[in-house]
């Protein structure tokens, strides 16, 4: 089987949220990046289990962006990816990535393809909406379970309220969160082969963009927090009540 | 021309985040100058002439109960047929489960740009922008849609309902379904507790608690409340509480209008799941606790005194009320 895993770098979750350039612009520096956490912990590591279940699974990176997404792809393949490929874009317009992707996953015979269920800087959780209606194949979303016998996938998604198991012929375009795999560690062995790994650069292909970020705001301060005392717990029901009118 | 909502339905029932689309829809088309309608997939036992008092002009269904459930690649083609058939221009969705299955897809067989997570209505001085949260809710974006079909999905619990009057005309679009993919062979849904994104009141538990054994206390309070439950994520990992209700970051994403955090420290990646809430109180016994930043009411003190006291207090309003 072939398992196309779709890495995005995002900024460390610690990370000091700040815009320059007349707020038309993330401010990154200082900024750590790290693997999209979703795309590490969930995606990927689905992608090594099968592997370590079935050693003829084929697990292939892909991410869209510039120069500095390659420590992140780096990294991947320090986790166990096979090989990986760049293409060279930065973009933020969630249909221009897909659009990239589709390009690479439609020659590519995969019978996977998994994505972190959204991105911690954007929150769009589209691309891998788009990606499967590129590829005009089935989608699960938001995934919380997912288990392959021969060629069929047994995932469970949340729904309102509850979980959804369903079955599902590859191939199969799937949004993975937790419950999906277990977070790992990289190891020495791993870090020590990904240096050998391919690590293949693209050029992209013309796509227009359907959107485009004008600016960003951050949110107001928020006013004091008011206290009360640890004697007068009814105090703060009855602002509850009166004040807030939360219940 | 015209704005076209997608209702979203749990047991033939429509969801409390479509009316928040229908709302919003309506206040778009005003914006606008054009009507909204309402888009129905699945049977629903719903009145859907009386889906009107929001404002929608009519109601078209697909009464096919495949669409019952919900499969991606079957919803969007179905909802891009009826685009194309309504003659509609703007899409509204709830960026909730369904949403997010769907949405986006629709936005790719349209070429229709989308913006999800939105929070504003649109801004149409200059364009179409929409603002969206964020950075886990840390910040927003203003999006400009450019393309002529344009595609929203809105933050389930942004915006409030409302209504006055009126019927819609319910009227079937003859549109093919295609066969499912997805074979649904189970469904899971926690019975008789509220579900955590769309409820309006949470209370939420972490590592101060101690342990399982103490979560009576909060789950009173709760109860008291009418409240849905959540937990800090080293809470869901020690497996002291579900993991689906661990929220933040990396978990489940909410903005009720009242979060109660109970021995909660705060960290950023905690409130990145919580941030949206409209009121926000926190309990901890810790002064300097980073989450007392990001609260509107708080008490300094122990959570194994201050619920007990606090459930004891919200029932006495409750019953005077
Ligand atoms: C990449 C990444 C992603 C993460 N994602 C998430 C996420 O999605 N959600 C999440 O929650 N965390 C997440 N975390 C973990 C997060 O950083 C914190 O470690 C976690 O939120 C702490 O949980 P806690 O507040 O329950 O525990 P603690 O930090 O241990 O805090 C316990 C609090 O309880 C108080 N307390 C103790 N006893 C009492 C008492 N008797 N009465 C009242 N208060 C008391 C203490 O003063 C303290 O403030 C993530 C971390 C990383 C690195
Ligand atoms: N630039 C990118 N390159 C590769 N994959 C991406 C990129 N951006 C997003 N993805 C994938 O799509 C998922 C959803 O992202 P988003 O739709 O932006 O929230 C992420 O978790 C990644 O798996």
């Amino acid at each position: 089987m072939k398992i196309l895993v779709c890495i995005s770098k995002a900024p460390d979750t610690t990370a000091k949220i700040s815009f320059k350039d007349s707020n038309r612009k993330f401010e990154e520096a200082g900024v750590q990046w790290i693997i999209n956490p979703y795309d590490e912990w969930y995606a990927l590591v689905k992608a090594i289990e099968l592997k370590e279940q079935d050693a003829n699974n084929t697990i292939h990176l892909i991410t869209v962006g510039g120069v500095d997404c390659e420590p992140i792809i780096r990294k991947a393949l320090a986790l166990g990816g096979d090989e990986a490929i760049r293409i060279n874009v930065d973009s933020d317009d969630s249909y221009c990535i897909a659009a990239q992707i589709a390009e690479v996953a439609k020659n590519g015979n995969y019978d996977l393809v998994l994505t972190g269920k959204e991105t911690i800087d954007y929150n769009s959780s589209s691309i891998g909406g788009m990606l499967s209606e590129l590829l005009d194949m089935p989608y699960i979303s938001l995934a919380t379970r997912l288990e392959i016998e021969g060629n069929t996938a047994k995932v469970s998604r949340e729904i309102d309220g509850g979980e959804e198991t369903a079955e599902v012929t590859l191939p199969l375009v799937v949004s993975c969160q937790k419950g999906v795999a277990e977070q790992r560690i990289p190891n020495m062995r791993g870090i020590m082969a990904a240096r050998t790994k391919p690590l293949k650069v693209s050029e992209p292909i013309t796509i227009n963009a359907l959107t485009s970020i004008v600016s960003f705001d951050l949110p107001p301060a928020k006013a004091n927090v008011k206290l009360v005392a640890a004697d007068n717990v009814a105090e703060l029901a009855r602002l509850l009540h009166e004040e807030a009118k939360a219940f | 021309m015209s704005v076209l909502i997608i209702i979203d339905q749990t047991d033939n029932q429509i969801k409390k985040s479509s009316f928040e689309a229908l709302t919003y829809g309506v206040s778009v088309a005003n914006q606008l100058g054009t009507n909204a309608d309402a888009l129905v997939l699945g049977t629903v036992n719903d009145n859907l002439p009386e889906l009107g008092k929001y404002g929608i002009k009519k109601v078209y269904t697909i009464s096919n109960t495949k669409l019952n459930v919900v499969d991606a690649q079957v919803y969007a083609a179905a909802i891009a047929t009826a685009t194309n058939e309504t003659g509609a221009n703007v899409l509204i969705f709830s960026h909730n489960q369904t949403g997010k299955a769907v949405a986006a897809r629709v936005s790719a067989k349209l070429q229709a740009g989308i913006v999800t997570g939105a929070c504003a209505l649109p801004d149409t001085t200059n364009g179409f922008v929409v603002k969206k949260t964020v950075f886990s809710g840390k910040a927003f974006a203003n999006v400009s849609i450019n393309t002529p079909i344009k595609i929203i999905a809105i933050n389930p619990n942004s915006f409030y309902t409302s209504f006055t009057d009126g019927t819609a005309e319910v009227s079937e679009l003859n549109i093919t379904v295609g066969l499912p993919k997805v074979r649904v062979i189970d469904v899971n849904k926690i019975s008789g507790e509220v579900p955590l994104t769309e409820a309006d009141i949470v209370v939420s538990g972490g590592r101060g608690l101690k342990g399982p054994e103490n979560w009576g206390i909060l789950l009173d309070l709760a109860k008291e409340l009418g409240a849905a439950t959540a937990c800090s994520r080293p809470v869901g990992d020690a497996h002291w509480r579900p993991h689906h209700e661990h929220v933040g970051q990396t978990g489940v994403q909410i903005a009720p209008n009242l979060y109660i955090a109970i021995g909660i420290s705060g960290a950023i990646q905690h409130l990145a799941g919580v941030n949206r809430s409209k009121v926000i109180v926190v309990i901890n016994k810790d002064p300097e606790a980073p989450f007392f930043k990001a609260a509107d009411y708080g008490i300094v003190g122990d959570a194994f005194e201050v619920l007990p006291q606090l459930t004891e207090a919200i029932k006495k309003i409750k019953a005077s009320a």
